[in-house]
């Protein structure tokens, strides 16, 4: 673990809490996080429910470890899509220049005249809400960010003497450009996967709240907080669990993002 | 040696024509995707106006007002054209022009996103001010933590923490609801408390980093030594001469703060039942109003981009050395 500052092993710990949850919660709680418990509705945290329990009893700690599993689920699925869509595009674009540069970077000026929850809302509007289109909706929001991040860099590299220097060699582009132009513009893209993460479950969650995210009964953080607005008075903490649990995986994504840019990135 | 390029007031005209310029294919742009998101979602849109059982001559007008039997590109062409007359349409629940709800709807939102503005700077700028002039202390350090937290907390959450705090455990705020300012200024600014401080502390985080790490260089700056050294005291060259520097850059990230909090309205406004633009848009989603949906989403996106066109033409009026860049 050399070289990575407190921030950034903060920040793993705190992503690694996160997936075991994800990974493990399932099989080791004893309730299901759909599995209604009548005799113990709107239960206080205890050594039953440790979290407490909802409305219809449903155990609260077994649904935000079910939840975790969307938010982690539509996190990376969005950045990935957006990722190796926005970067491909950016590259190609900012190594080829010209007219293929200026439509597409119009193209990409135009998704981000959009507010990015304003685009996500509409997206997810039009299409319904449900799992893959929830992914499609955030992803279509940071395609943009990838895009002007991977052409900036293209742009950089293709001036380079060592870019220059396997042209020269008679490669043809696409292998120029997968194989020289790519690996050396990844470090910059990949800190911003790493922030887009943490606003990828953010989005998700306020997807969700808004009642436009992944439906119930699948438990996420965002529903489970929807829900909690109706039993603020009596039950608060129905309240409390999703929203720490958004705000831990979140600020675990964040750390890890500045971690990465300090070690990626000599510039900064 | 570069020239120095001194513009005069024509020239000034002519960058921000320009600029206007080049905003023409971005709001076509805009209105594309607007008309498009609606226009994919399956199911006949007059069915939805007016019901399975509608008189068959007013279905056949409708069709033909919205030229509904014509190929997509004249459809949107004949929308567009619409459009730029001001005609967004009207709310098939309501009946009412999408634009005159729109309108209705900005003023709360502009006024929930300003006082967020307010309280963002009161918290960030000491803040970010006392983190800088106190480098590698405590104080700085908390700043520092402070604001990671802040970009951490999902706004929602922070809005029902408020509610609980403020409205259930200690009932001293309303929970939900607006009063306009000319029916009950004392009762508008209690409305108003808990929905700006929800969007304010989440954007104090990212301008609190920023006066930091300008600060910080202001106050190598030979003028400040300068200043230091002529005798002034440390607080009023710090409030003073440093402060008005370092500030140039963070009214470029307050106006980009200002355009996102159109977007970042939406829930806030559904968690305090605030009547904006953003409440308007979830609402009309749910009852299926899509021409409200459609101008709602049009009217904020292309506020945006005039805002962040603002902001930038703000940015070089303020720093001297960028004038004629823009």
């Amino acid at each position: 673990m050399r070289g990575w500052d407190a921030r950034a092993l903060t920040g793993m710990a705190l992503v690694a809490v996160v997936l075991l949850a994800a990974a493990l919660g399932p099989l080791l709680l004893p309730h299901g996080p759909e599995m209604p418990d009548f005799t113990a509705t709107l239960a206080p945290p205890s050594l039953r429910h440790p979290l407490g329990t909802d409305d219809l009893g449903r155990d609260v700690l077994a649904r935000i470890c079910a939840g975790a599993q969307v938010s982690l689920l539509v996190g990376v699925g969005s950045v990935v899509f957006a990722l190796l869509l926005g970067s491909g595009l950016g590259l190609v674009s900012g190594y080829l220049g010209g007219w293929t540069d200026r439509i597409v970077m119009r193209c990409v000026d135009v998704l981000l005249a959009f507010p990015g929850i304003l685009l996500a809302l509409g997206i997810t509007a039009a299409l319904g809400a449900s799992l893959l289109n929830v992914i499609v909706a955030i992803a279509a929001v940071n395609l943009p960010v990838f895009a002007r991040v991977a052409r900036a860099e293209a742009l950089a590299l293709r001036r380079r003497d060592y870019v220059t220097a396997v042209r020269a060699q008679g490669f043809p582009e696409h292998r120029i450009l997968l194989g020289t132009v790519l690996p050396n513009a990844s470090p910059p893209i990949l800190v911003q996967a790493s922030l887009l993460l943490a606003s990828a479950i953010i989005t998700e969650s306020v997807l969700s709240f808004l009642g436009l995210g992944v439906q119930p009964p699948t438990p996420t953080w965002g529903n489970m907080l929807r829900n909690a607005i109706g039993f603020l008075g009596i039950a608060d903490w129905l309240a409390w669990f999703p929203g720490l649990a958004i705000f831990v995986t979140v600020l675990g994504f964040n750390l890890l993002g500045d971690g990465l840019r300090d070690r990626l990135d000599p510039n900064s | 040696m570069c020239k120095i390029e001194r513009p005069g007031t024509l020239n000034g005209v002519r960058s921000i024509a320009a600029r206007l310029f080049a905003l023409l294919p971005i709001l076509l742009g805009l209105s594309f995707i607007s008309f498009t998101l609606i226009a994919i979602i399956p199911g006949d849109p007059v069915t939805a106006l007016l019901g399975l059982e509608a008189d068959p001559a007013a279905v056949a007008a409708l069709r033909a007002k919205y030229a509904l039997d014509e190929p997509f590109p004249v459809r949107f062409g004949a929308w567009l054209l619409a459009v730029l007359g001001g005609d967004l349409g009207r709310s098939i629940q309501t009946g009412r022009p999408v634009l005159a709800m729109v309108m209705d709807a900005l003023g709360p939102t502009l006024l929930l996103a300003a006082a967020a503005l307010v309280v963002s700077l009161l918290i960030a700028i000491p803040a970010g001010v006392v983190a800088a002039t106190r480098r590698n202390t405590p104080a700085d350090f908390a700043v520092s933590i402070g604001a990671l937290c802040g970009m951490s907390l999902p706004t929602f959450w922070l809005g029902i923490l408020l509610i609980l705090g403020f409205s259930i455990w200690l009932p001293v705020l309303p929970s939900s609801g607006y009063v306009p300012v000319t029916q009950d200024p004392l009762r508008a600014l209690a409305h108003l408390v808990l929905p700006a401080l929800t969007l304010g502390v989440g954007l104090a985080a990212a301008t609190m980093r920023m006066t930091r790490s300008t600060m910080l260089e202001v106050l190598r700056a030979d003028y400040v030594r300068t200043a230091r050294a002529k005798g002034l005291s440390r607080r009023a060259v710090i409030w003073k001469h440093a402060l008005r520097n370092a500030l140039i850059p963070v009214v470029t990230l307050v106006g980009i703060q200002f355009g996102q909090l159109l977007g970042g309205v939406v829930v806030t406004e559904t968690v305090f039942s605030w009547p904006g633009i953003g409440k308007l848009t979830v609402d009309a989603i749910f009852a299926r109003d899509f021409p409200v949906v459609q101008g709602a989403i049009l009217v904020t996106a292309s506020l945006f981009v005039l805002i962040n066109l603002v902001t930038d033409l703000l940015y070089a009026a303020l720093d001297p050395r960028l004038r004629g860049a823009a």
